[in-house]
């Protein structure tokens, strides 16, 4: 057992857990964030993506305890408030999901790929950086619509943003 | 059209909780008291039982209870069964092996289960999983199914002798072999349908809670049909009487066909609730599912197809071997007969077919029903027949297709199935010129430039959905009646909920069925609620797969929206003082035709509720309850072409374009049928490129993990070009065909007919991976 | 996964310390090591993690001298400046590891010390005639990778950093196994002032090895015609449900000649 201290979400978390927890049942099972799941054994299905220090990184493959002093975040904690995150709203909009199981690891891949791609994405790119996600329901045609979608309306809320500050 | 209504592009109530991580499926559910089951499971495929020593697993830390087969067939627990009857062309029925939920004596498939352990945590179960002694004597295993059927092969079935499970037929086999003997060309292949692992993203899962002051048992489980799952539980594995069981399937994570059947460990979980006295959750490994979940495919056949000196097609004969597997599935036995000989007419005017087929148990995991179910099998025979025909004869293949279309409806074909209605030629019209088919010639020598080999192949589909009319299926063996049910119940205040015994796992029911609603009253989709997927809420129904929601599972919605709608209207007329012929329901507003007079929809509810005025002799309430069976099967089909470009170094295939064109009929959402065409493009261009179950002769499953089985991914793929051009089906009230498997249907023909073209051979093995390409160019050479 | 106890070292000295304990095992990215615990094919007793150790972080490039620590992630290979300025190749094939999220992780010291024979690293170690530091000695990589999963790794001795001399011109050529993404055969070629380097990873039946065939042939002319006809044997190649040897065998020769036509372009 270790004790374990981490920022979930924004919310200071923590206590004992046995040093073998993977940190994907550490946030269902003892936080009760549900919304990252386990679709694999073998780290290829992506669906346990989740954020450590601000990185994609598939929850079902670190320990808990390896995060501890780290920050989290789940699919449960990009909206801001009642507001969806562009990316969620992108797959909604462009039918992104069927199932909805992979979703949240997409969600959390696609967010990750658009931060690292400021100056925007193109369809090869997009599907090239899906190699760690696995969808059976959507054939990936929607995600990588809604994924590009998301990343103009991102480019363009930034640089809305760059021109009030310049303002 | 409403922007709400029948035809719009809605966006999906349902998106909003699993966008934001709060879908709810069953390894999201926690009850108190919940403990963990693990499974031990066979690692031979073929062995006996000799002793099972549980004793070392008992004194383990946390167990709570380690049980096996035969304190099990003690409690009574029956064995799994298969739903559909088939009789061998002899006239013997199926021969159908026992399968034991726990195997007691002898296991004949590597993931066989044989005992569970029930344990504090899943990490103490499988530690005590690992403390079980198993002793076995090891039997030679067969995986093949002809070899199966060799004498002298070994036995998996007492009760199946050389492991045919039956010998049946369909069609007349001497007008078939009359027309083959006196045809001007005939095309024979033998054409091998490879195994497929269904793998709906979310593992199989199921929840079991006793609750023994009531004597009541409750059932979580990823379940396309949770009322079959509990009509099956209670009636033939004695697990509890249905007014006892209570089956819930909250969101399901994908199905696909593999979570239609009731298996083992959903039984095991009910029954170890109640042997240990606390809710036992079991949650697959992807191993175990590649093990455990039915497979799909796996038919090797030969076939023969006549044509007369005009290229008309006269006689298409067939011969099957089946793979089931070890066990015989709930629904196993109909893939490869009904769901698939019927169809081997396709969409052409065939005056005489015959089809043979064997089925056969393997030490494999068995095989049941997978997206598509029989139809992929048949369209791929017809469709890979044709394509070699075409080159045979030295004519274009679309003209081969086009000269034998059906073109008149009704359309009886010999294989029992009556066409109600199609246009096939505009498919195909709409899929060459989408694909610019006439320009091939030109991208193909500009590829031949680069040292690239381009290719191009079409697949014009047929299939049977809206499954099925309950007497016809009735007298074809089927176990169960293929209605559907609804209850539509308008509140007091106009908002309505509508119960139905459809099941999504990704199909968008709760928007789609709204649309109808809405469509009908006018009430915004945001104040319909579709209930489904629990027992104790629901009326009893039969789920959701063979693309049959939309068909027969909205059919029903609509029947009983009729019923509402009367009532509303003879409400609406005594209140208006009008006639009720001249009631007219439109955007939330009851109003009598050519007046101003009007209501709006929340009065009449709230009217019928209050019941101070209603018309003499009328019960209060407005709810209303149908049932819809089938008048007839429903028949989408549609033309593919896919074209491909070979690297004739690596052998790597590169799917240039994919166009799809679809007849399904009236649609409803078409943002979501397109979705459900781009994933059965996806599931289909897997089997022909990338997917494949492979078994090693002893019978280990090599491919039993993302490892080893190649999941379609991003890359893989390309953006799809999807089109409809719809005729109405005239058998059901809202003229929907449906759309959930076509895509997975008609896509592997088209992809191996374009890798054939682009080598210039005549056949390849599925998956068409880059090596099996690359010796396939080779040996071409 | 079996019980184990978990140490996050804060030096190379105390994880020297940390890893006696027990039948330890370091943890640097675990990109390998978790999921093989998960399946319980790996039981260690106690875990020492790498990953925090700042002397372990990083690229350096010195002249022509480039040094990688060995808790550096695939990311941050990829996407280092220095690197992609002095050995442009190895930050390619950095980018080619598993995927995203994986490649956020796993660490080009847990890479090697792994040594799968499908891995990416090795070959271009080889190729490079890298050095593999630990905290005892410096390793040359032709004396460092032995066989399938061997390295010469001594009981708790731990990869600190490799090394090696920017080559003047380098590529990587991958070929994926479709359903793990490994390498089915992957070559790195190099051409430095000793002469031109090929070395083969995902296809030899003995691990990464450097394919004389190749070699020779591009020793008379560093071009992809030099390649033409050249027939690498199959007989100590691997062969799977994936790819029979014959495959790899001509994949090795395909990859090696995009490989060369990569690193003149």
């Amino acid at each position: 057992m270790s004790d374990v201290s981490l920022l979930v979400n924004g919310k200071r978390v923590g206590g004992a857990v046995e040093d073998r927890t993977l940190l994907v049942h550490f946030l269902r099972e003892n936080l009760g964030l549900t919304g990252t799941h386990v679709g694999c054994d073998t780290s290829q299905c992506g669906a346990c993506v989740v954020h450590v220090d601000g990185k994609a990184v598939k929850a079902c493959t670190m320990l808990a305890v390896q995060t501890s002093g780290s920050t989290v975040v789940t699919i449960e904690g990009l909206a801001d408030g009642a507001d969806l995150h562009p990316i969620q709203a992108a797959f909604k909009e462009h039918h992104g999901l069927q199932c909805g199981f992979c979703t949240p690891g997409m969600i959390m891949t696609a967010t990750d790929m658009i931060n690292r791609h400021p100056e925007g994405l193109d369809e090869a790119t997009v599907r090239a950086e899906l190699e760690g996600n696995i969808c059976r329901c959507t054939g990936y045609h929607n995600i990588v619509k809604a994924i590009l979608a998301a990343s103009k309306t991102m480019a363009k809320g930034a640089a809305k943003g760059k021109a009030k500050q310049a303002a | 059209m409403g922007i709400e209504g029948v035809g719009a592009r809605v966006a999906r109530k349902e998106d909003k909780r699993f966008i934001t991580g709060a879908g709810r499926y069953v390894d999201d559910m926690v009850v108190p008291g919940m403990k963990h089951a693990v499974f031990v499971r066979s690692p031979h495929a073929h062995a006996q039982i000799k002793k099972i020593d549980v004793k070392a697993a008992q004194a383990m830390p946390g167990v709570i209870g380690v049980l096996t087969g035969k304190e099990l067939k003690a409690d009574g627990i029956g064995n799994l069964i298969c739903g559909w009857m088939i009789h061998s062309k002899d006239g013997s029925p199926m021969k159908m092996g026992a399968w034991s939920p726990l195997a007691v004596d002898k296991v004949r498939y590597v993931g066989d289960a044989i005992v569970v352990v029930v344990a504090e945590t899943k990490g103490q179960a499988r530690d005590a999983a690992e403390a079980v002694e198993i002793t076995y004597k090891e039997l030679k295993a067969v995986v093949d199914a002809t070899k199966a059927l060799e004498k002298g092969a070994p036995q998996v079935h007492d009760e199946a002798e050389n492991n045919l499970i039956f010998d049946w037929e369909i069609g007349d086999a001497k007008t078939t072999d009359a027309a083959i003997k006196a045809a001007a060309h005939v095309t024979r292949m033998k054409i091998v349908n490879n195994r497929l692992v269904p793998n709906a993203m979310e593992p199989r899962a199921a929840l079991g809670h006793y609750d023994k002051a009531e004597d009541h048992y409750t059932c979580w489980t990823t379940s396309q049909n949770p009322h079959v799952a509990r009509l099956v539980m209670s009636a033939f594995y004695n697990v509890a009487p249905e007014n006892k069981l209570r089956v819930i399937a909250p969101d399901v994570g994908g199905g696909f066909g593999s979570k239609i059947y009731i298996y083992p460990e959903e039984i095991v979980c009910l029954w170890a609730s109640k042997k240990t006295g606390v809710p036992v959750k079991w949650v697959a490994d992807r191993t175990e599912s590649f093990l455990t979940d039915a497979h799909g495919r796996d038919h090797v056949s030969t076939v023969e197809m006549a044509f007369d000196k005009n290229n008309r097609i006269t006689g298409f004969k067939v011969d099957t071997i089946a793979n089931l597997g070890a066990y015989m599935s709930l629904f196993s036995s109909c893939v490869p007969t009904y769901l698939y000989a019927t169809l081997l007419s396709g969409q052409y005017d065939i005056p005489a077919i015959h089809a043979n087929v064997r089925t056969v148990y393997t030490n494999t995991a068995p095989v049941d029903a997978y997206r598509g179910a029989g139809r992929p099998e048949a369209t791929y025979l017809l469709e890979r027949t044709m394509e070699a025909a075409a080159r045979e004869l030295g004519v274009s293949p679309a003209d081969l297709r086009r000269k034998n279309f059906i073109t008149t409806f009704p359309h009886q074909t010999p294989v029992i199935m009556n066409y109600d209605a199609g246009d096939y030629a505009a498919s195909l019209d709409a899929a060459m010129k989408t694909a610019d088919y006439a320009g091939f010639a030109k991208r193909k020598a500009a590829a031949a430039k680069q040292g690239r080999l381009r290719g191009i192949g079409m697949s014009c589909y047929i299939e049977a959905c809206g499954i099925a009319p309950s007497a016809a299926v009735g007298s074809l063996g089927a176990g169960v009646g293929l209605w559907e049910s609804a209850e539509v119940r308008v509140n007091a205040v106009g908002t309505i909920e509508v119960l139905t015994g459809s099941h999504s796992h990704g199909q968008g029911h709760e928007t789609t069925f709204a649309q109808l609603v809405n469509q009908r009253f006018g009430v915004p989709i945001d104040s319909v609620s579709i209930v489904h997927g629990d027992t104790d809420k629901v009326q009893m129904g039969m789920g959701t797969y063979g693309s049959r929601s939309g068909a027969v599972g909205m059919s029903a919605i609509s029947k009983a929206l009729d019923k509402v709608e009367a009532k509303a209207k003879k409400i609406a007329a005594h209140l208006l003082e009008a006639d009720e012929g001249d009631i007219v329901i439109e955007n939330g507003e009851v109003k009598v035709a050519g007046t101003d007079k009007s209501l709006p929809w929340f009065q009449v509810a709230l009217a019928a509720y209050t019941a101070h005025n209603l018309p003499a002799g009328m019960e209060p309430g407005l709810k209303e309850t149908a049932f819809y069976d089938p008048a007839n099967f429903t028949f989408p089909a549609g033309c593919y072409i896919c074209e491909v470009e070979i690297d004739p170094e690596t052998g790597t295939t590169e799917i240039v374009q994919f166009v799809a064109a679809d007849d399904f009929g009236n649609i409803i959402n078409p943002m979501i049928v397109e979705g459900q065409v781009h994933g059965g493009i996806a599931q289909g261009v897997g089997q022909a490129l990338l997917e494949g179950a492979h078994y090693d002769d002893s019978g280990q499953l090599l491919t039993a993990s993302y490892m080893d089985y190649t999941m379609p991914r991003a890359g893989d793929l390309p953006s799809f070009k999807v089109s409809t051009s719809n005729t109405p089906c005239p058998s059901n009230p809202l003229g929907i065909k449906g759309c959930g498997e076509a895509g997975a249907i008609g896509s592997p023909p088209a992809v191996i007919n374009a890798i054939t073209d682009a080598i210039g051979i005549t056949d390849i093995a599925m998956p068409a991976s880059p090596s099996t390409v690359w010796a396939a160019i080779r040996a071409a050479k | 996964m079996y019980a184990v106890n978990y140490h996050r070292a804060a030096s190379v000295a105390e994880a020297a310390k940390l890893v006696k304990n027990g039948d330890a095992k370091l943890l640097s990215g675990g990109m390998t090591l978790i999921p093989a615990m998960k399946t319980r094919l790996a039981a260690p007793s106690d875990l020492v993690d790498l990953s925090r150790i700042k002397d372990l972080q990083g690229v350096k490039v010195s002249g022509k001298t480039v040094t990688i620590g060995a808790a550096t992630t695939h990311f941050d290979v990829a996407k280092d400046e220095k690197l992609r300025k002095a050995c442009p190749a190895l930050a390619h094939l950095a980018s080619l590891i598993g995927d995203p999220a994986v490649r956020h992780k796993g660490t080009i010291g847990g890479s090697i010390a792994n040594n799968d024979p499908a891995a990416d690293y090795p070959a271009a170690l080889l190729a490079l005639g890298a050095t593999i530091l630990t905290n005892k000695r410096d390793i040359p990589a032709d004396k460092f990778f032995k066989g399938l999963f061997e390295t010469a790794l001594k009981e708790g001795e731990i990869v600190t950093a490799v090394s090696f001399t920017a080559p003047a011109k380098a590529a990587y050529e991958k070929f994926r196994n479709p359903a793990s993404r490994y390498a089915i055969v992957g070559v790195f070629v190099a051409k430095g002032k000793d002469g031109v380097s090929v070395a083969v990873t995902g296809a030899g039946d003995d691990g990464v090895f450097r394919s004389k065939e190749i070699e020779a042939a591009l020793a008379k002319s560093f071009d992809a015609a030099s390649l033409n006809g050249v027939k690498v044997p199959a007989k100590t190649l691997m062969s799977d449900i994936h790819a029979s040897a014959d495959y790899r065998a001509n994949l090795i020769a395909v990859m090696a000649k995009r490989a060369v036509a990569a690193a003149n372009a």
